[in-house]
């Protein structure tokens, strides 16, 4: 242990701080939230007090009647059996939006960074516009579609009636107006992959295009055995990040849909903050939800995994 | 503009030798370059270039257009009118700056996003050294739980840490928002700079210890300045995480004094009435801020994420 603490007490307080705030404020809360999924805690019956004011201007506590209390797996069974919120519901549009947003970000991404990766007039210009999105913040995008997807006076109709087209009330159906939020989305989040996927495409070494050139490869083959094997890693990365990352995306669903047309375009995540913070704030409920997203992407993750470890990738 | 077309940074040179600056001026530029440009034919440059103005349009387009619609009065912004520019005007900035708490929002968000950045940056530094040079026990099990915590929802861990915070009597106070934030960028930040540190040579910092440098000093002195790539992108993913959070804004902060932008901007657009008008100016004034760091960062996102990414 001595010697231990000799040869790496430098490490360790380097990334003390970042540890002790984990641990405070990720890992404490997620103990409490795994508990409270387990409790029937609302906010109308979260203190184990209840105080009232005397005449005498004293406070007069005494246990509450209704405190929150253990109620075992009662959460898990109402919300996964359907009689509590809308989770099975919620899931497939999760899935959907996720799947969907993930396929167009990597497919885009990979296609403008393969365009980009390569001498030529102005791509430093293209470069900078394609990665603007990324800087608009993503509340601030959100608003800006929501704008322009607006039935009566958005950029999106006003197109559209240009070409003959009568305008769409894209809010009032739950698959247009899912569209709304895929598209918004899309274009929130090609930069990342773009830029993830343009600074792989430069560690490829040119010796091995030449080479592929040289044995005659065309372009099409030289993609698919050069370009996609040499990016196998950065791909496996950023695919990973961006299906956490779409699955938990919470501005985009929250302030373009709303949920509209009447929650039906809710992903879990919006689902359970909305249990959480509107109307009689249900904390267990909401908590009950944190541990069943956790829990999908927790098992996503190890499937992918293991998957990848078959194909012999070592991550 | 110019500039910016013409930044060394853009050329396509192996990321493997960015942390060797002066050998890529001397030598290495453009040696991924797999084919010269005059070997595209000329029907291949149109399609190039004509995929890279639609991609370029549909990028820029909404914020343009939100850019124009600000300087129109209300009664055109809320219109099906399509074009750029209608009698303009100033009154919608006149009106967000002057008859709102936009600039009181806003300089919440600029001190958020600020702590945000500056204790950000460091702690990820600190924890992505230690990370990339030293091998002690609990390196792997740190490793897990930054990918772990990417994953883990706002859902579950916003009414623990609201509870947290009530203990703490930080509800309704900026700092609860700093360190809320803290807990999104840090795990992913300190990740993507492990990356990074792990291109810089290490007999750097040998030759530093040799010369009596102190651990400290090492990675102060000689491995932070050579990182500045990766610290920019760094910075600029915490500050755009704090500038655009909602969720734990919307949760923490109750008085309008104490509003971030993201929480105060939806006071404009109530479901029923929104005021579109001041909506398309408030979005400019957001953005510009945003846009000054991405200004700044531009040039090392390729490099510095690039480092993060393949090392996964």
């Amino acid at each position: 242990m001595r010697r231990n603490w000799d040869r790496h007490w430098f490490a360790w307080a380097m990334a003390a701080p970042v540890v002790l705030v984990l641990s405070v404020l990720v890992f404490y809360p997620l103990g409490r939230g795994i508990y409270l999924s387990f409790t029937n805690t609302t906010e109308a019956n979260q203190n184990a007090q209840t105080c009232v004011k005397s005449i005498t201007g004293g406070e007069v506590c005494e246990p509450n009647p209704d405190a929150a209390h253990f109620i075992g797996l009662e959460n898990y069974t109402r919300v996964l059996s359907g009689e509590l919120g809308e989770f099975w519901h919620q899931l497939l549009i999760t899935v959907i939006w996720t799947v969907s947003c993930v396929v167009f970000h990597y497919g885009i991404g990979l296609g403008l960074a393969v365009l980009l990766n390569r001498p030529m007039k102005l791509r430093g210009l293209y470069r900078v516009l394609l990665v603007l999105p990324w800087a608009v913040p993503s509340f601030v995008s959100a608003f800006t579609w929501r704008y322009m997807f607006n039935e009566k006076f958005g950029l999106i109709n006003g197109l559209l009636a240009k070409l003959g087209i009568d305008p769409v009330a894209w809010f009032e159906n739950t698959w247009t107006s899912l569209l709304t939020a895929v598209i918004a989305n899309i274009w929130l989040g090609v930069p990342f992959m773009m830029v993830a996927l343009l600074g792989g495409l430069q560690t490829i070494p040119a010796e091995l295009h030449e080479a592929a050139t040289i044995d005659g490869a065309s372009a099409w083959q030289r993609f698919t055995n050069v370009t996609l094997p040499g990016l196998r890693s950065v791909s496996m990365t950023v695919i990973l990040l961006g299906t956490i990352w779409t699955f938990n995306m919470f501005a985009v669903i929250y302030l373009i849909t709303a949920g509209q047309p009447a929650g039906s375009t809710e992903i879990l995540v919006t689902g359970a903050y909305r249990a959480a913070f509107q109307g009689v704030r249900n904390y267990s409920l909401a908590a009950t939800y944190g541990v069943l997203i956790l829990s999908i992407l927790l098992v996503f993750s190890v499937f992918y995994r293991r998957a990848l470890r078959k194909q012999g990738e070592v991550w | 503009m110019s500039s910016l077309v013409d930044n060394p940074a853009v050329d396509p040179v192996p990321s493997r030798h960015r942390v060797a600056e002066p050998v890529r001026a001397q030598g290495f530029a453009r040696r991924t370059a797999p084919r010269r440009p005059g070997q595209r034919s000329w029907l291949a440059s149109v399609g190039l270039h004509a995929t890279l103005i639609v991609a370029s349009v549909i990028a820029v387009g909404p914020i343009v257009w939100i850019l124009v619609s600000s300087f129109k009065p209300a009664q055109w912004v809320n219109s099906s009118d399509l074009s750029l520019i209608k009698e303009p005007t100033l009154e919608n900035y006149t009106y967000v700056l002057g008859h709102t708490n936009f600039p009181r929002w806003a300089l919440n968000s600029v001190i958020v996003a600020v702590f945000t950045m500056a204790i950000g940056v460091f702690l990820s530094a600190t924890t992505g050294y230690a990370l990339s040079r030293f091998r002690f026990p609990g390196r792997r099990a740190l490793m897990l739980v930054f990918l772990v915590t990417q994953m883990f929802p706002v859902a579950i861990l916003i009414v623990p840490i609201y509870m947290i915070m009530a203990k703490l009597g930080l509800i309704d106070s900026l700092a609860s928002l700093v360190l809320a934030y803290l807990t999104i960028a840090v795990p992913f930040c300190a990740w993507m700079l492990r990356g990074y540190f792990d291109t810089i040579d290490t007999s750097l910092d040998e030759a530093a210890q040799l010369d009596g440098c102190g651990y400290f000093a090492t990675f102060w002195r000689i491995v932070l300045p050579l990182a500045r790539p990766g610290l920019a992108v760094t910075g600029f993913f915490t500050f755009l995480t704090a500038w655009g959070e909602i969720a734990y804004a919307s949760a923490f902060i109750q008085t309008d004094s104490q509003f971030t932008l993201g929480y105060g901007l939806q006071q404009f657009v109530p479901r029923f009435n929104p005021q579109w008008h001041y909506l398309t100016a408030s979005a400019v004034l957001i953005t510009l801020p945003a846009a000054l760091v991405y200004y700044f960062a531009q040039r090392h996102l390729v490099s510095g994420l690039t480092a993060g990414g393949t090392k996964g």
